[in-house]
């Protein structure tokens, strides 16, 4: 049907991108929208879009080793069930998944055979993804895969590896884990690397789940401009972590105004109004959920009327109640708030009636004796002409 | 054709005026208290009626009734009507005092008075807007009415009276103070087509801009003629009857043209009917047309246009009708929603009393001392 298609007899993925888009039925126009979203989300202009689909068609399909260490999967879930699952699986066909324990088809030490294969022929070139953090008590006994802790595995990988990407809070903070007492020992994968004298670079990109739009602008960038996008000093990118959430919410008018849901299904809640009384960790947590919504989905907590729990947040999420107060960096709530019920304007009362009532009645009674005036007036005229 | 105008003397520390200078005064403190303290301290403006009666009376009613100095200067100046000459000074004289007065009151009503001055600046205007036509307009036309009325002050206070340059570009000036209020008074009325449905639809149509300069024009007529037998009145003057009389010809065939689109319009858009509803509005509705018909069909009558007492009481029905006009427009049939209530506070209408009264202090003290009024003799000779 597709002479263009020259098959690869073992994998039967075409080799030119556009031949696997054309396989897949992706048309170029969603294509290219895919690559416009992709540039918006980098903050980039938007002949950014060209170049990332140029670099996605010319296709060098980098080596990308995934590791999950103690963590829930949700941030590979959350990337799988994106609502534009065709265009990233085809990231997946594009980036040469070699690793990952969720995604492989192999098992077992055929699985770990792979691993040592792969990091032995791209060592230096690959792309280290690591979901989850490490556990360094009692030894890290409590995250063993193919009979090796994840400190053993990290320690071995990780100065191999290109740079790092520590996907989801837990990766990047030690996320749910690491909150008191942390019984395992916790520890965010920028941590074990310093601990244990490791430079590759490393981006964190914190969440729960890390937004999938983060990670795949995070790959796209790298694919394209062959280096690490601009980092701030948690080492998190600045283009999806720079603003808090409570400047760019949608519910940020009813903040500035006074206006607050107190309880679940209160009146202002239903109205949609502020949720920092509520809880809300919008004022002091950083990332981009009010911009491009949370998880592909179309929503992000806040508008479906849940307070931000402050999940991409260190010393936020798992760490502070949910209900208890955000403290605010930007902009304090008024000391008196303007009122949210105005009265409606007062009607008409017996004073201001008699008032307007008077200056009626003189303005009337002046004239009906004006009116007089002039009647007597032309009477006497009248009789003067007759009188003539 | 020069006229001649003499200042008509006398005391003016009369009882009427130490009356109007005490309202004047209570007014000050209120309108000094509403600048320090804000607008809600004096007034019952609220966010579902920000415009009230100092909006309503002072300016668009205050300005209707300023529109003297206009309907005259079209008469004489556009239809070449120079028999009604002398009128144009004490007609111009009513316009001062309304559009200054009305200037002043939109200082008032504005809440973040400090903010006004951007409407002027034209980085900040907004061009598209209406509200900034009629403040440009109304505060150009107060330039152009004192400019206008400046012979009265040279020829008191000048020797050999107005200087020649001004007589030289004073028809430059006539023709703005023509164009201007055609521009504003009808741009009042389409403030009101803004409120959209809020608007109780027999006030609500399309035509708002053109009734509104209809009816400003008959107001503008009116006053005139009120205007001079009321003068004659309290300051015993002979009236001014031959000219009165031909003014109310124009008149009467104004409001006819009034009630033609006023009337043809419902019809147009099928709310008749509405008018048959027994309620508030269609009472108001009833005597805001009966107030015009009813001086329509006196004017029409001829011996009854020629007695000073009818022809008195139609200008104030005329007036009175437009007054109501106005108020029906802006306030009686504007619901901006469920709750929301409105009637000025006791301050508020002592303010707009005040203003009043500083109207007519000013317009007495302008009579007794410049050459406003037309001389006996000239009235005598008509």
């Amino acid at each position: 049907m597709n002479k263009n298609i020259s098959e690869n007899p073992i994998t039967h993925i075409p080799n030119k991108y556009t031949d696997q888009m054309k396989n897949k039925g992706i048309s170029r126009r969603e294509f290219i929208k895919f690559c416009t979203a992709i540039a918006a989300t980098l903050s980039m202009p938007y002949s950014f879009a060209t170049e990332i689909g140029k670099s996605i068609s010319q296709a060098r399909r980098p080596t990308v080793i995934w590791l999950h260490f103690q963590e829930c999967t949700g941030c590979t879930e959350s990337l799988l069930r994106a609502t534009h699952p065709t265009v990233e699986h085809l990231i997946l066909d594009l980036i040469s998944l070699d690793y990952s324990e969720t995604l492989s088809v192999a098992a077992g030490h055929q699985a770990e055979e792979a691993l040592q294969k792969s990091i032995t022929e791209n060592e230096g070139k690959f792309i280290l993804v690591v979901e989850g953090s490490v556990p360094l008590a009692q030894n890290g006994i409590f995250c063993k895969i193919g009979n090796r802790t994840a400190l053993d595995i990290i320690s071995e990988i990780g100065p191999k590896a290109a740079a790092t990407v520590a996907i989801g809070s837990c990766a990047s903070w030690g996320g749910v884990q690491a909150s008191a007492p942390n019984p395992t020992g916790a520890t965010a994968i920028g941590d074990v690397y310093k601990m244990v004298n490791i430079n590759t670079p490393i981006i964190n990109l914190p969440g729960c789940p890390a937004s999938p739009y983060n990670i795949l602008s995070t790959i796209l960038y790298y694919l394209t401009l062959n280096k690490l996008p601009e980092l701030d000093e948690q080492g998190r990118p600045k283009f999806a972590y720079s603003t808090l959430i409570h400047d760019l919410c949608e519910r940020r008018p009813h903040f500035d105004s006074g206006r607050f849901a107190e309880v679940y299904g209160d009146y202002g809640h239903r109205k949609g109004w502020c949720l920092y009384k509520i809880g809300c960790k919008g004022p002091e947590t950083y990332a981009n959920c009010p911009t491009i919504q949370f998880g592909d989905v179309g929503t992000w907590p806040v508008k479906t009327g849940h307070p931000c729990f402050g999940c991409a947040e260190e010393g936020v999420g798992f760490t502070k109640p949910l209900h208890e107060h955000a403290s605010v960096f930007s902009a304090t709530p008024p000391v008196a708030f303007p009122g949210i019920d105005e009265t409606k304007g007062i009607g008409i009362t017996p004073g201001a009636a008699a008032v307007a009532g008077a200056a009626a009645g003189i303005a009337v009674g002046a004239g009906a004796m004006a009116a007089k005036y002039l009647g007597n007036k032309a009477e006497d005229k009248q009789e003067l002409d007759e009188d003539s | 054709m020069m006229s001649e105008h003499r200042p008509i003397g006398g005391k003016i520390l009369t009882k009427p005026f130490l009356v109007l200078a005490l309202i004047a005064f209570i007014a000050f403190i209120l309108v000094v208290k509403r600048f320090l303290l804000g607008i809600g301290s004096v007034t019952n403006l609220n966010d579902g009626y920000p415009w009230g009666l100092w909006i309503v009376y002072d300016v668009l009613v205050g300005t209707a009734f300023g529109c003297g100095g206009y309907a005259m200067a079209l008469l004489v100046y556009i239809f070449n009507k120079g028999k009604y000459h002398p009128l144009i000074r004490p007609a111009i004289m009513t316009s001062v005092f309304g559009y200054t007065l009305a200037g002043a009151s939109i200082i008032l009503d504005v809440g973040r008075y400090w903010n006004l001055y951007n409407m002027f600046w034209p980085k900040y205007a907004n061009i598209n807007s209406v509200m900034v036509e009629v403040a440009i307009c109304v505060a150009s036309y107060v330039m152009i009415l004192w400019i206008e009325f400046s012979p009265s002050f040279f020829e008191n206070w000048r020797k050999g009276g107005t200087p020649k340059y001004i007589n030289k570009f004073m028809f430059v000036f006539i023709a703005i103070g023509v164009l201007l209020p055609t521009l504003h008074q009808s741009s009042l009325g389409t403030l009101m087509i803004i409120a959209g449905n809020r608007l109780f639809p027999l006030w609500q149509t399309n035509w708002l801009p053109l009734l509104f300069l209809i009816s400003a024009l008959t107001m503008g007529f009116g006053m005139i003629i009120f205007e001079s037998l009321f003068s004659s009145v309290i300051l015993n003057r002979p009236l001014e009857m031959s000219m009165l009389k031909k003014l109310s010809a124009i008149v009467s065939k104004l409001l006819l043209i009034f009630l033609i689109f006023r009337f043809g319009d419902l019809i147009w858009r099928n709310e008749i009917s509405t008018i048959f509803n027994p309620g508030f509005k269609q009472f108001m509705f009833f005597l805001e047309n009966a107030l015009i018909i009813l001086p329509m069909i006196v004017l029409f009558i001829r011996k009854q246009s020629e007695n000073p007492r009818s022809l008195f009481l139609t200008a104030a029905s005329i007036l009175i009708a437009g007054t109501l006009y106005r108020f029906n427009t802006y306030l009686v049939g504007f619901d901006p929603g469920y709750g929301w209530q409105y009637f000025p506070s006791i301050p508020e209408i002592v303010v707009t009393l005040g203003i009043i009264s500083v109207e007519l202090m000013a317009y007495l003290v302008f009579v007794k001392k410049l050459p406003v009024l037309p001389t006996v003799r000239q009235i005598e000779n008509n």
